[in-house]
């Protein structure tokens, strides 16, 4: 039942992956080209899933519990260090360098191109280095 | 220009897929998390719904293809080497601060949590920034 429902809010994410344009790195590289031919898709994009996203979770939270779990598993944290804006803009590099962020590099996969495939190796290392790094269990 | 309509409703979608696992799993919608988590191990009964939402992800051009439309898929116009590091980065990055375009920039900035906020500023940031060295200053190039 859990697993269903993720696929489900999985299928969902990668629609609208496909119809914002975010599977396509030339159109993630457009918007991050500000000093280009900036292509302001990505921010319709973006208004639209904060928009909805802070609606409905508005009227979520106000319940005890989600349908299929105890408790909501929402992140505790709430210190701004280091290791968020370091993290956070070794990510932004990494994205503006191929213009995958990754949602979108795992969906690609679906077009097995080697490029996808490579990125999402890598990516995938990433994670298990990064969860590695000292201190990483914080 | 392109018609607009269609990227909000993407991203309206993309909010819907992100209520639909708060309503049922209590998760955050956070691609970083949820397939970070498989690779650097979790719990077995963690599992199987992260498998079932990256398929759902990995299904979705395909369901569009099948139906008649355009899978959307583009393929990156770079290097080898600038995949492999990108790649690097991300995953790296991603994990070290907790999360990405769709943990921080859209789950967290829609419950205005300020760490998500901050993240988001600085990936953006970093992300133009990037785009302009390569472009206009001819790095990497």
């Amino acid at each position: 039942m859990r697993s269903a429902f993720a696929l489900i809010a999985g299928l969902l994410f990668g629609l609208g992956l496909v119809f914002g344009g975010m599977t396509q790195p030339a159109v993630v590289l457009g918007f991050l080209d500000v000093a280009g031919a900036w292509n302001p898709q990505l921010l319709f994009v973006m208004a639209g899933a904060v928009a909805t996203t802070a609606i409905g979770y508005r009227l979520l939270l106000r319940r005890k519990r989600p349908l299929l779990e105890k408790t909501f598993h929402i992140p505790p944290t709430r210190q701004v260090d280091m290791r968020l804006i370091g993290g956070a803009a070794v990510f932004g590099i990494g994205w503006g360098l191929v213009g995958y962020c990754p949602g979108p590099a795992l969906a690609s996969l679906a077009g097995l191109s080697p490029s996808t495939l490579l990125f999402v190796a890598a990516m995938a290392l990433g994670w298990w280095l990064g969860a590695r790094l000292p201190a990483s269990r914080s | 220009m392109n018609h607009f309509y269609i990227p909000a409703l993407g991203g309206t979608l993309i909010g819907l897929a992100a209520i639909l696992l708060m309503a049922t799993l209590g998760r955050i919608a956070g691609i970083s998390g949820i397939a970070g988590r498989l690779v650097e191990g979790c719990a077995r009964g963690d599992r199987a719904w992260r498998v079932a939402f990256i398929l759902g992800l990995i299904l979705a051009p395909l369901l569009v293809q099948a139906i008649g439309g355009n899978s959307g898929i583009g393929t990156p116009d770079s290097s080898s080497l600038q995949l492999a590091l990108a790649g690097l980065c991300v995953g790296i990055g991603t994990r070290i601060s907790g999360g990405c375009t769709s943990g921080h920039g859209v789950c967290g900035v829609a419950r205005l949590s300020v760490r998500s906020i901050v993240a988001t500023l600085v990936f953006m940031a970093c992300g133009i920034a990037t785009v302009f060295a390569i472009r206009h200053l001819g790095w990497g190039g």
